[in-house]
């Protein structure tokens, strides 16, 4: 029993050591900032989110890019909750600073930053990155190369901050260095009771790349500054009957 | 050497001064007043109205009785004051020594300044010939004392110069409201015939500090130089500039980077020992062609971090073009902030951490401007484009909160784009919308929510916001634009919810 306990402990340790060589978190329990997640962190490696790492969101529509700054903002707001300031950079600002307080952010916190060029977007999104005060950096751009996203990634692992690159309408869906690819759409809300109104937002997330991770997707609902996942399998039929009909 | 002092007297300072900045004044009577136990109070008089009848501390009701088209301005807090420092300032061409001698004039200690005019006479006169030119009404006198030029130029009917140690014979004849004494003192004086110094100069002192007390006496010797009067000059301030020039001419980037560091170590300098930092800072390269090559720097919050200065001015050296080369240097601080020890710091971070935003933000704002960056703060108001602001420093904190209370989308579009819509009753939410040509079915709704304008700050019609949801879940703010039956009412999508 002994060696085969030490020979999967070896391999355990070996994959640590593998990720942290690839820039992914290598966190004990002081670094699980964000958490309340529950299956999507069960995705990643060490079963944490990882933080002081970029992650990359993809959306396509208008009506999409509404809930994936909502899923940042989501995110950012246990970030920001030690007193954190954030980053917020982008060409084409849409974001209405008093909606950000209804995510669980102050928005008085977050600095806007905004920029005509791609080039000074992403030259803004490195030098924040690099610099170790700020909690988190969120960049709206269209395109990131994969050099681009190599240079982002190689700041954050020597200042252990968050990024979170939002891309909207790219061209193409082109291989970044980023630890995770996120695509987030709406979904109807359900009200209890019969009553009228539009109920909590609810969002199909989906992790479509994961850097030594498990991809998925996952039902969830935004109520009370929080996640709440919905069962996948009474939410999936319901969504389904709403297309065909 | 003795001492001599010259006394300036401003007769109309503060209607002169509105004469000099709107000339079309000059001929028109006119009062500056204040309010002062709820009445209003004449403080200055042009000489116009002065000619009618109209004296200080009148009340402008009775101002009006005499001259109905008199004009009437309201004197701005500190005006005399922040006006008569600047004259002191600008004096500072005649003697190193110039005060204010509130509420009317300045004192200039003028010890060894009159034979760089070639004497006395043409000093005086030359001062006054200067001040004269900018318009203002002035009197003026030269003595041994501070009293007795006061009292000179104001009550002097002889000659403007009193000779040295002949202070007590030019005062001899003088009121003695000319000894700069209270309304009080100069009342019971009076009300014993005293109408003149001569006439209680030369009475005991017992006598006269227990009539009058020991105002009048010190007074007295101040004016005939027994006592010593200190005067309280202006400093001017001193430009935050420092100057650099070369023996040979520096044409290299590594030759300009040696002396903006060693500007910037003397001014740091002195701005520490200042407890100052910079906000605003230009570096000026004099070539030999006599080209000026300039350069500039801003700060999102006063610093004197020498490293840090060092890198927002490093990124633009190659937009310096030297030529033939620089002959002088000069770093121009032209906004300087008071930097304390304990800084304020944003929101409750560490000093550390919010120097570090800081100087983060001020290398963003030296490569792509300083407008790019925003934070806001929130506003009381409910419509929704008014509903925040603009923070104007990194340090300032929000005064009310963020509301929570009402929906509002996380994308807000800069203009609101009209939709067509199909509504079954008045006051319901659509059924359905087209946006850019796209059909959206509304299953569920939220609202209306009626947001008026604030008619003290535009007008216009009220909105009706619905927070609609279309079958993909895809979720809208719009808002019908006035009412039905009355205004033509017009529908727009406004945003769109997470």
């Amino acid at each position: 029993m002994t060696p085969l306990l030490t020979k999967t402990d070896i391999i355990k340790q070996l994959q640590k050591v593998i990720i942290s060589m690839q820039g992914g978190a290598m966190s004990g329990n002081s670094q699980r900032l964000i958490t309340g997640l529950g299956p999507i962190e069960q995705a990643f490696p060490n079963r944490s989110f990882p933080t002081g790492a970029i992650h990359e969101l993809i959306s396509h529509t208008r009506e999409d890019a509404a809930p994936t700054n909502g899923f940042i903002a989501g995110l950012l707001s246990p970030l920001m909750r030690k007193d954190g300031i954030c980053l917020w950079v982008s060409n084409k600002r849409t974001i209405f600073p008093p909606a950000l307080k209804l995510m669980g952010i102050e928005p008085d916190k977050v600095i806007f930053i905004d920029l005509t060029k791609p080039k000074d977007v992403l030259w803004v999104i490195e030098e924040g990155l690099k610099c170790n005060a700020v909690a988190a950096v969120v960049g709206e751009l269209q395109e990131l190369s994969f050099t681009e996203s190599r240079r982002l990634q190689l700041a954050v692992e020597e200042s252990r901050v968050t990024g979170f690159i939002h891309r909207h309408q790219p061209r193409s869906e082109n291989a970044v260095a980023c630890v995770a690819r996120w695509k987030i759409t709406s979904l109807p809300g359900i009200t209890t009771g019969g009553l009228p109104g539009v109920g909590h937002p609810r969002w199909n997330i989906q992790l479509a790349k994961a850097r030594n991770g498990k991809p998925g997707m996952w039902q969830v609902e935004w109520a009370d500054n929080s996640f709440r996942f919905i069962s996948r399998n009474i939410a999936l039929p319901e969504i389904q009957t709403l297309k065909a009909g | 050497m003795g001492k001599r002092f010259v006394s300036i007297w401003f007769r109309h300072l503060t209607a002169d001064w509105m004469i000099r900045r709107h000339p079309e004044l000059k001929d028109t009577p006119f009062v500056v007043v204040t309010s002062e136990r709820g009445r209003m109070v004449v403080k200055a008089v042009s000489a116009p109205a002065q000619d009618k009848g109209i004296a200080l501390e009148m009340v402008v009701a009775d101002c009006r009785a005499i001259l109905p088209e008199l004009q009437v301005f309201n004197e701005e807090q500190g005006k005399v004051e922040k006006l008569l420092t600047a004259l002191a300032e600008w004096c500072i061409r005649f003697t190193p020594v110039a005060a204010v001698d509130m509420p009317d004039g300045l004192l200039l200690d003028v010890s060894g300044c009159a034979h760089l005019w070639g004497g006395e006479q043409p000093y005086l006169k030359d001062i006054i010939t200067r001040i004269s030119a900018f318009g203002y009404h002035i009197r003026a006198a030269m003595a041994d004392t501070v009293g007795a030029a006061w009292a000179i130029a104001r009550y002097g009917m002889a000659s403007p110069i009193i000779e040295s140690r002949g202070q007590m014979d030019a005062l001899m004849p003088l009121p003695p409201a000319a000894l700069r004494l209270e309304p009080g003192i100069v009342q019971r004086l009076e009300k014993l015939g005293l109408y003149d110094i001569r006439s209680f100069i030369h009475m005991p002192r017992r006598a006269l500090r227990r009539r009058f007390g020991d105002q009048l006496l010190s007074r007295l010797d101040q004016a005939l130089g027994q006592e010593i009067e200190v005067l309280d000059p202006v400093v001017p301030l001193q430009p935050y500039q420092e100057r650099l020039p070369s023996l040979d001419p520096i044409r290299t980037a590594g030759g300009i980077e040696v002396a903006l560091r060693q500007l910037l170590v003397t001014l740091c300098l002195r701005l520490t020992k200042e407890e100052k930092g910079i906000r605003k800072c230009d570096f000026k390269g004099f070539r030999i062609d006599g080209n000026i090559q300039q350069i500039g720097i801003g700060t999102v919050r006063a610093s004197r971090n020498v490293a840090h200065l060092f890198k927002l001015f490093e990124i633009k050296i190659p937009q310096l073009e030297p030529a033939l080369g620089f002959e002088l240097f000069v770093l121009d601080a032209t906004t300087v902030e008071d930097v304390f020890a304990e800084q304020e710091t944003f929101w409750h971070h560490s000093e550390h951490n919010d120097l570090a935003i800081a100087e983060l933000l001020d290398k963003v704002a030296g490569k792509v401007g300083l407008h790019t960056i925003s934070r806001y703060l929130p506003d009381e108001h409910y419509w929704p484009e008014r509903s925040f602001r603009l923070a104007v420093s990194l340090a300032e904190k929000p005064v009310t909160t963020w509301r929570t209370d009402l929906p509002r989308p996380i994308h807000v579009l800069r203009d609101p784009e009209p939709i067509v819509v199909t509504v079954p009753i008045p006051d319901y939410p659509p059924m359905l919308f087209i946006y850019k040509s796209k059909l959206h079915n509304i299953t569920n709704a939220d609202g209306p929510e009626r947001i008026e304008q604030e008619w003290w700050l535009n007008e216009g019609l009220q909105r009706d916001y619905y927070c609609v949801e279309d079958e993909s879940g895809a979720r809208y703010w719009i808002f019908r634009a006035g009412h039905y039956g009355i205004d033509d009412p017009q529908w727009f999508i406004h945003g769109f919810f997470v």
